[in-house]
C-alpha cells in the first residue's frame, strides 16, 4: 500500500513535469498511453507522423484564431465597461470588416484542407502490399487471418482476447488493483491480449477489416487510424511500421457489454523474426490440421 | 410604457382575469402560450436532472480504473439514456419552452397560431419519456446501444427496443407539431411593422430551426421504423445476412442527426444575439449577416452528415466532399462569433448573470467549434473518431453552448415571467461555479481522447486514471451546482421581494419589454403600434 502510494506521488510529479512540457507543444513520441498524457502519439509509421502533424497544424491554427478573438473580446470586456464610464456607441455595421473576416477564415481553411487532402489520398492507397491480414471483430475478441505474405497463403490464423490477468481484475467488485497488472514495465490493464498480432517492420501491411456480429472498430493509435469492422463489408487500410515494439489499442465502436474489454496488441518485429514466427505457426497449424482434432477455439 | 402606448392598456386590464380556475383546467387543458411555455421549461429542467443523474453514475464508475459500481451493461444503459434524455428531453423542450413564452411577445401576437396543437405537442412528451424511462425497469433493461441506436447492436436489445422506438416516435410527433406551430405563428401573426428583417434574431433562429425540425424528424422516424420492422417483422433493411446494409442506417440516421445538432444550437445563437446587445447597450453588429449566417448554417447542415462516419469506409471522394462541406460551416459560424465580439466593442457593458452566461457561451462554444474544425480533417478524425476527444467536443457545444444559452435565457427573461428579480448574487455564484466546474469536467477529456481512450467504456487503462478523476470531480461539482439554479428560480418566483420593472434591463429593446412584468396572462390582444425605436433592430437597411 505504502509502495503504491509512493509510486502514485512520483507519477503525479512526473505528470506535472509532462503537463508543463506538453503545454509548450513539445511532446515525446509515446508509443502507448502514459499517465497525464496530453497529446496524440506521433506513432510509428510515416502516415501516423503525418496524421500527428495535421492534428498539430489544426491545433495551432485554432489556437491562433482563439488567441486573437478572445484577446479582442477581453479588451472589450475591460475597456468598455459601464462602470469605467464607457458610453455606448451606435454603429452596427461595417462592410469592409465583414468581408475581411469572411475571407481570412477561408484562407486558413484552405491551409488546412490542402495537407489533409494529400494525406487522405496517400492513406487511401492500399496497393502493393507484401502482407495481407484479415481482421474480424467478434463480441468480444478479434480474429486475425494471415491471408497473404509475399504472394503466398501462410495459412495462419488465431483469436486474440483480453489477457486473463486483466480479465480477473476487471470483474465488478474484484477488489484487485488495476495498477498491479503489468506486461514487462508497462501497466497494461485492459491493453493486453493472450495472442498479439505479430507483424514485420518495414513491410507494407494491408488490413482487411470486417465483423461477424455487430459493428466494431479496429484502432491502434500508434498506427494513426481506426477502421470500422462492419458485418457484410470488408474495409481496407494499411500501415508500414518503422520501429519494432508492442503497440496497444482497443475496439472503438460500441459493441455491447464487453466493448471495453477487447483490446488489440500489435507486436512489430524485424522481418526475419516475423518469417520465423510465421513458419513455426504454420507448421503448428498444419500439425493440428493433420491430427484432425483441433480444438476449435483457435478458429 | 403603458401610458405612452395606448394599445397596451387592454393587456394591463387583462392581467387579472381569464385565467382558468382549478389545477387541471389551468395546466392540463391549457392553450395559453405562457402556461405551455412554463410546462415545457419545468419538464426540461426535470429531464435535465434525470439525465444528469445518469451522467453522475457514468462519472462515478469512471472515477477510477477497475469496475466498482455497476455492470458494463448498466453502464451502457446509462450512456444511452443520458444521451436520449438530454437531447430529446432537456435541450429541445427547453428551446421550445422559450419559443412558446417569447415568440408571441416578441412579434406582438396574442398567442401561438395553433393553441390546441400546442397543448397536445407538450402533453405527448411526459408520456413519451415515462415510456422511455420505464424500459429501465423491464426485463433486460433499457436501451444499451447508444442514443444513436446503431444496428445490428441496437437490435440485440430485448423488449426495450419497441418501447424506445415508440417513445422516440412520440417525441418526433411532438417536435413536428411544435415546429409547424412556430412557423405558422411567425409567418402569420407578426404585428404590423414587425417585418421579417426587423424580427429579433431569436425569432429568426427559431423560424429556421422549425424548418430543420420539419425536414428531419420524419427521417429519424423512418430510420427507427426500419429498425422496428427488422426486429419484429422479418425485414432486412440493416441485416447484412439478409442483403441489408448496416451502414445505410448510419447515413439515414445522420441525415437527421446533423441538422438535429443545429436544432440544438441555432436557438442558442438567437438567445446570445438578444443578450449581448442588451448588456452592451449597443445594437447587434451586422444583423443581416447574422440572419444569413443562420440560414447558411442550416443549409450546410443537410450536406455534411457523413462526417459522423468517416471511419465506416466511404470512398475517397465521399470523405473529401464531407470534409470540405464541414469545413465550410466554420465560415458562417465564425461570422457569428466575430459579430458578437464586435457588438461588445464600443458598448457600455455590464455583467449581470445573463451576460456572464452569454460571454461564457461565446468563448466556450468557440472552443467546441475549434475541436469541430479539427474533427472535420478526415485523417485526423481517423484518430479522434469515437474517442473522448469527441465527447469533449460535443459537450463543449451542447453544455457550455446550448445549456449555457438556455440558462442565460432563463436569467434574462425570468423577471419578465415572474415579475420579480432573481438574486443577482446567487445567479453569479451559480454562473462561476458552473463555468469553472464544467471546464474541469470536459477539458481533460480532450487529453484522454488524444491519448487513446475510446468513448462509451466503463473501465480503462491506468494511464487514463488521473484525468478521469479530475473530470469526475468536475462532473459532481457541476451537477451539484445546478441545485443552486433551482434555488435561484424558486426564490425568484415565490420569495423575491424585488419587483421587476417593465423593461427589466436598462439596454433591453423589443416588444416583450413594453409589456408589464410579470407579463399579463393575455398580452397583445390588440396588435401594438410598432415604432422603429421599440425594436432591437428597427432599421431594415442593413
Amino acid at each position: 500500500m505504502i509502495a503504491s502510494g509512493v509510486t502514485r506521488t512520483r507519477r503525479a510529479f512526473a505528470g506535472l513535469a509532462l503537463l508543463a512540457g506538453g503545454a509548450l507543444g513539445s511532446t515525446a513520441a509515446f508509443a502507448n498511453p502514459v499517465p497525464w498524457q496530453l497529446n496524440m502519439p506521433q506513432g510509428v509509421s510515416d502516415i501516423s507522423k503525418r496524421v500527428y502533424d495535421l492534428h498539430m497544424l489544426g491545433l495551432y491554427v485554432c489556437a491562433g484564431i482563439g488567441i486573437v478573438v478572445f484577446a479582442v473580446m477581453f479588451v472589450a470586456m475591460f475597456r468598455f465597461r459601464k462602470s469605467r464610464g464607457a458610453v455606448a456607441q451606435t454603429w452596427a455595421h461595417n462592410t469592409r470588416l465583414e468581408v475581411v473576416w469572411t475571407i481570412i477564415p477561408i484562407l486558413l481553411l484552405i491551409m488546412l484542407a490542402w495537407p489533409a487532402t494529400r494525406l487522405l489520398i496517400d492513406m487511401n492507397d492500399v496497393g502493393e502490399s507484401d502482407l495481407t491480414v484479415k481482421v474480424t471483430g467478434f463480441q468480444w475478441r478479434w480474429r486475425y487471418d494471415y491471408v497473404e505474405y509475399q504472394k503466398q497463403d501462410p495459412g495462419v490464423h488465431f483469436i486474440s482476447s483480453l489477457d486473463t490477468e486483466s480479465n480477473r481484475v476487471r470483474q465488478l467488485g474484484s477488489g484487485l488493483d488495476p495498477n498491479a497488472v503489468k506486461d514487462g514495465d508497462y501497466s497494461s490493464y485492459l491493453l493486453n491480449v493472450d495472442n498479439p498480432l505479430v507483424v514485420p517492420v518495414g513491410v507494407k501491411i494491408r488490413f482487411l477489416i470486417t465483423a461477424d456480429d455487430v459493428i466494431h472498430s479496429w484502432w491502434v493509435p500508434t498506427l494513426g487510424w481506426k477502421q470500422d469492422a462492419i458485418p457484410g463489408f470488408i474495409n481496407d487500410n494499411w500501415t508500414k511500421i518503422n520501429t519494432p515494439g508492442l503497440y496497444r489499442g482497443q475496439c472503438a465502436e460500441l459493441c455491447g457489454r464487453d466493448h471495453a474489454f477487447m483490446p488489440i496488441v500489435v507486436k512489430a518485429v524485424p522481418q526475419a523474426e516475423f518469417e520465423q514466427w510465421l513458419a513455426t505457426h504454420k507448421s503448428a497449424a498444419a500439425a493440428t490440421a493433420a491430427v484432425g482434432a483441433a480444438p476449435d477455439g483457435q478458429g | 410604457m403603458a401610458a405612452v402606448n395606448p394599445a397596451i392598456q387592454p393587456d394591463v386590464h387583462a392581467s387579472h382575469d381569464h385565467k382558468p380556475h382549478g389545477f387541471l383546467h389551468r395546466w392540463l387543458f391549457t392553450t395559453n402560450h405562457k402556461d405551455i411555455g412554463t410546462l415545457y421549461l419545468i419538464f426540461s429542467l426535470t429531464m435535465f436532472f434525470i439525465g444528469g443523474s445518469f451522467a453522475m453514475v457514468i462519472r462515478a464508475e469512471l472515477f477510477q480504473p477497475g469496475m466498482q459500481l455497476v455492470q458494463p451493461e448498466f453502464f451502457n444503459e446509462m450512456t444511452s439514456m443520458h444521451g436520449l434524455i438530454m437531447i430529446f428531453g432537456a435541450i429541445m423542450p427547453a428551446f421550445v419552452g422559450l419559443a412558446n413564452w417569447m415568440l408571441p411577445m416578441m412579434i406582438g401576437a396574442p398567442d401561438m397560431a395553433l393553441p390546441r396543437l400546442n397543448n397536445w405537442s407538450f402533453w405527448i412528451l411526459p408520456f413519451a419519456f415515462l415510456m422511455l424511462i420505464s424500459t429501465m425497469f423491464m426485463p433486460g433493461g433499457g436501451p444499451q446501444g447508444g442514443w444513436t441506436m446503431y444496428p445490428p447492436l441496437a437490435l440485440e436489445g430485448g423488449m426495450n427496443v419497441a418501447f424506445a422506438i415508440f417513445s422516440v416516435h412520440m417525441m418526433g410527433i411532438s417536435s413536428i407539431m411544435g415546429a409547424i406551430n412556430i412557423i405558422a405563428t411567425i409567418l402569420n401573426m407578426r404585428a404590423p411593422g414587425v417585418d421579417l428583417l426587423r424580427m429579433p434574431v431569436f425569432v429568426w433562429s427559431w423560424l429556421i430551426t422549425a424548418f430543420l425540425l420539419i425536414a428531419v424528424m420524419p427521417v429519424l422516424a423512418g430510420a427507427i421504423t426500419m429498425l422496428l420492422t427488422d426486429k419484429y417483422f422479418g425485414t432486412s433493411f440493416f441485416h447484412a445476412a439478409g442483403g441489408g446494409d448496416p451502414v445505410m442506417y448510419q447515413h439515414i440516421f445522420w441525415f437527421f442527426g446533423h441538422p438535429e445538432v443545429y436544432i440544438m444550437i441555432l436557438p442558442a445563437f438567437g438567445i446570445v444575439s438578444e443578450i449581448v446587445p442588451t448588456f452592451s447597450r449597443k445594437p447587434l453588429f451586422g444583423y443581416q449577416a447574422m440572419v444569413y449566417a443562420l440560414a447558411c448554417i442550416a443549409f450546410l447542415s443537410f450536406i455534411v452528415w457523413a462526417h459522423h462516419m468517416f471511419t465506416v469506409g466511404m470512398p475517397l471522394g465521399g470523405n473529401l466532399f464531407f470534409m470540405y462541406g464541414t469545413m465550410l460551416i466554420a465560415i458562417p459560424t465564425g461570422v457569428k462569433i466575430f459579430n458578437w465580439v464586435t457588438t461588445m466593442w464600443g458598448g457600455s457593458l455590464t455583467f449581470e448573470t445573463p451576460m456572464l452566461f452569454a460571454c461564457a457561451f461565446v468563448i466556450l462554444f468557440s472552443i467546441g467549434g475549434f475541436s469541430g474544425v479539427s474533427l472535420a480533417l478526415v485523417p485526423a478524425d481517423f484518430q479522434y473518431q469515437d474517442t473522448f476527444f469527441v465527447v469533449a467536443h460535443f459537450h463543449y457545444v451542447l453544455v457550455t453552448g446550448a445549456a449555457f444559452a438556455i440558462m442565460g435565457a432563463v436569467y434574462y427573461w425570468l423577471p419578465k415571467w415572474s415579475g420579480h428579480m432573481y438574486s443577482e448574487k446567487w445567479g453569479k455564484i451559480h454562473f462561476w461555479s458552473s463555468a469553472i466546474s464544467v471546464n474541469l469536467l470536459f477539458f481533460p477529456q480532450h487529453f484522454l481522447g488524444l491519448a487513446g481512450m475510446p468513448r462509451r467504456i466503463p473501465d480503462y487503462n491506468v494511464a487514463f486514471a488521473d484525468f478521469n478523476m479530475l473530470s469526475s470531480i468536475g462532473g459532481f461539482w457541476f451537477g451539484a451546482t445546478q441545485l443552486i439554479f433551482v434555488g435561484v428560480i424558486i426564490h425568484c418566483v415565490y420569495f423575491s421581494k424585488q419587483r421587476a420593472t417593465e423593461r427589466v434591463w436598462e439596454g433591453a429593446k423589443g416588444l416583450e419589454w413594453t409589456l408589464p412584468s410579470p407579463a399579463p396572462y393575455h398580452s397583445f390582444t390588440h396588435p401594438p403600434v410598432v415604432t422603429a425605436g421599440m425594436l432591437a433592430h428597427g432599421d431594415v437597411s442593413h
